[in-house]
């Protein structure tokens, strides 16, 4: 296993730039996601650190190596496909062996690393069955296989359970996150599926237009977004965005909302006056009548333990979510009240997130 | 009748696959009536093979058979009783026309011929449009689009159209009259359709498995090897099956490029009918087994076929 260390990493097909400049590094032994929406980069990133693709500029090291122009055959990684690639004409057990036959290993010891493989995927049953039979879920415990079966020095997964259906998906979340704490091989992980990201990852990084926007543990990204691009796409439903006016001052703890004066994490720096938004978790937001910030009941989508309330502002919907006890009724005049503690504040034009008192407690928190 | 029966609105109803039957049937009928006619005429004596009205019930003779692989000479009677007891059926066959064997035909070194270069072009156009096919479609070809279409475009006049420069160009550098000749030929004319069927087939293959063989420690050359082609099989067989089809039909070319040794056997079929009278029966036979070959394959691979026929409107 070795750690993967991704520098200024570039690709460009022609005029357009797939991946910007990327950095990160994922620690040996890391589940690492790589989240976003389609065509933001992360497929390419991926493939390039595969060696499926080569760079247009920027650097990849594999546990200390440079690999970047070397050959997909000569990394020493596994690659699992959205698809599979289970080869339809060779059985479970064929499939699993191929990458054991291109090393010339003996067939007897093929025979037993195979065995074993398929054990600790609980598919040892199945090793003589064709893969054209198999259901959902174990083509994809077979292409694991073949990528486990190798011992290579990282895995990379490209949004390989795309194609399963939602209860496959979330048995299969549980038995990759499962196999990674047993096996701690570093992993690269692609996905648009935010749930998938933040109940696997160890490490998120969100990308966008080819730019990683964060890059973050999921509690980091979830309550601490870098942007407005990754607040907006983490979260179900995603954060809300109430614009404010002004500047902001280094040592401000209240900022004015449609008349009504919020709380905040006290600011640490300085901003040059421009249009601005406060960012506001569903989950963080509470009815209360004593409260400035109004709005009207739109509509409600019952959740069981809780509910999705949307509320018109004079700033557009926001949604809230509350218990599902509180009964409301559409156009019913509320009280918003903000849990001040856990508020973001951005800057509109760059989407860049104001460095507040929120930021330096989780940095000191870290830090010991 | 039943009012709960559910009537399917895009399945035929049972009228109109009768009627589809109907005409089905027809049309097979009149395809192989030739076919048949051929097959009893192989089997006729050359009395009865113009005897008119045509007989359709008549007495089975090899007679035809026997004059398609022999060559004869008309002898006296007297001779002929000179010569001891017949040395086999044809030979007993013959006699009966006042005439005796004079030695083997040359229609055995045309069929092999006709294997050799049919096979052997077929082999050539195959291999070489599978690694081309490959080739566009898995790789950035500078000008692709336009290079296929010029591939395309080398059918769209019939060969025949570049006989003469042919001919003289084969004449000049000795390849007339030669199997390699032949397969030069039939591989050029054949292989622009084995690209343009493969690459139909290859792209279906998601690039996918070979992407995950280099990366699981092989070669692209491998990759393709292992993957690729297993994948590829049917569309392999498909192509070619046509590509055989043309070569072991293909009469002008043979006809004006070939007459002696390298000579086929459709030029050479014909050539029967003038060795003593109007042998239809020798004719008839040679036709037969000239047809036997390509009937295996066909049958052997007629799955393949039907895809290849329709590949590109049945995906799967």
């Amino acid at each position: 296993m070795a750690e993967i260390r991704v520098q200024n990493l570039r690709k460009a097909f022609g005029a357009f730039v797939a991946v910007q400049d990327s950095n990160f590094v994922v620690e040996d032994g890391e589940f690492f996601v790589m989240l976003g929406p389609s065509g933001c980069g992360k497929t390419t990133t991926l493939r390039m650190i595969a060696g499926l693709e080569l760079p247009t500029g920027g650097k990849i090291l594999l546990g200390g190596e440079d690999v970047t122009m070397r050959r997909a055959r000569e990394r020493d990684i596994a690659f699992v496909f959205q698809l599979f690639a289970l080869y339809p004409h060779m059985n479970v057990r064929k499939n699993i062996g191929f990458p054991l036959l291109a090393q010339g290993m003996p067939s007897a010891e093929i025979r037993a690393r195979v065995e074993e493989t398929a054990k600790l995927l609980r598919i040892d049953h199945l090793l003589d069955k064709s893969v054209s039979g198999l259901a959902g879920g174990d083509r994809q415990r077979v292409a694991l296989g073949r990528a486990i079966v190798r011992r290579p020095k990282c895995f990379l997964m490209d949004e390989p359970l795309g194609t399963l259906d939602t209860e496959f998906r979330d048995l299969m979340v549980h038995e990759l996150r499962e196999l990674h704490n047993r096996i701690h091989a570093t992993t690269v992980y692609v996905t648009h599926d935010q749930m998938e990201a933040m109940s696997m990852a160890d490490k998120i990084a969100v990308m966008n237009h080819g730019v990683i926007e964060q890059f973050g543990t999921p509690r980091e990204i979830y309550d601490r977004p870098a942007t407005m691009f990754v607040a907006d796409f983490i979260g179900s439903p995603p954060m809300n965005f109430l614009k404010f006016g002004g500047g902001l001052a280094k040592g401000a703890k209240e900022i004015v909302v449609q008349g009504a004066k919020v709380a905040v994490p006290e600011v640490r720096e300085d901003v040059a006056p421009a249009d601005m938004a406060l960012g506001i978790r569903p989950e963080h937001i509470r009815f209360d009548d004593g409260s400035k910030l109004r709005g009207a009941i739109y509509g409600t989508e019952y959740l069981g333990t809780t509910q999705i309330v949307a509320v018109e502002t004079a700033d557009g919907i926001i949604k809230a979510r509350v218990p599902a006890g509180i009964h409301l009724s559409p156009g019913e005049q509320v009280g918003l009240t903000l849990s001040s503690a856990r508020l973001s504040l951005f800057e509109k034009g760059s989407g860049r997130a104001v460095r507040t008192a929120m930021h330096d407690q989780a940095a000191e928190a870290r830090h010991g | 009748m039943s009012l709960t029966t559910a009537h399917s609105v895009v399945a035929p109803s049972a009228n109109s696959k009768r009627i589809a039957g109907v005409i089905i049937v027809a049309y097979a009928l009149i395809s192989i009536v030739p076919l048949l006619w051929i097959f009893a005429t192989s089997f006729k004596t050359p009395p009865d093979s113009i005897a008119y009205p045509p007989k359709i019930v008549f007495q089975p003779s090899l007679e035809g058979y026997c004059n398609l692989f022999t060559t004869r000479t008309r002898q006296t009677p007297e001779y002929i009783n000179s010569l001891g007891p017949a040395t086999g059926l044809c030979d007993a066959t013959v006699r009966k026309r006042n005439m005796v064997i004079a030695g083997p035909s040359n229609f055995v070194p045309r069929f092999v011929n006709s294997l050799i270069i049919a096979f052997g072009s077929t082999f050539c156009a195959v291999f070489l449009g599978t690694l081309s096919a490959y080739g566009f479609s898995r790789f950035k070809v500078p000008l692709a689009d336009d290079l296929l279409f010029f591939i395309l475009s080398t059918r769209f006049m019939p060969p025949i159209a570049v006989a003469i420069p042919i001919y003289l160009m084969y004449r000049e550098l000795g390849l007339s009259d030669t199997a390699l000749g032949m397969i030069l030929l039939y591989t050029a004319v054949n292989v622009s359709l084995a690209v343009w069927l493969l690459k139909g087939f290859i792209d279906e293959i998601p690039r996918e498995y070979e992407e995950a063989a280099m990366i699981d420690g092989y070669t692209r050359l491998q990759a393709f090897w292992r993957t690729v082609l297993p994948q590829a099989t049917t569309g392999i067989a498909a192509t070619a099956i046509f590509c055989l089809i043309f070569a072991w039909n293909e009469y002008a070319f043979a006809a004006l490029l070939t007459s002696g040794t390298a000579q086929t056997a459709p030029p050479f079929i014909p050539t029967i009918i003038g060795e003593g009278g109007q042998d239809w029966p020798a004719v008839a036979a040679g036709t037969t087994i000239f047809l036997v070959p390509i009937l295996v394959f066909t049958i052997l691979l007629r799955k393949q076929l039907l895809r290849g026929i329709t590949f590109g409107a049945v995906r799967k």
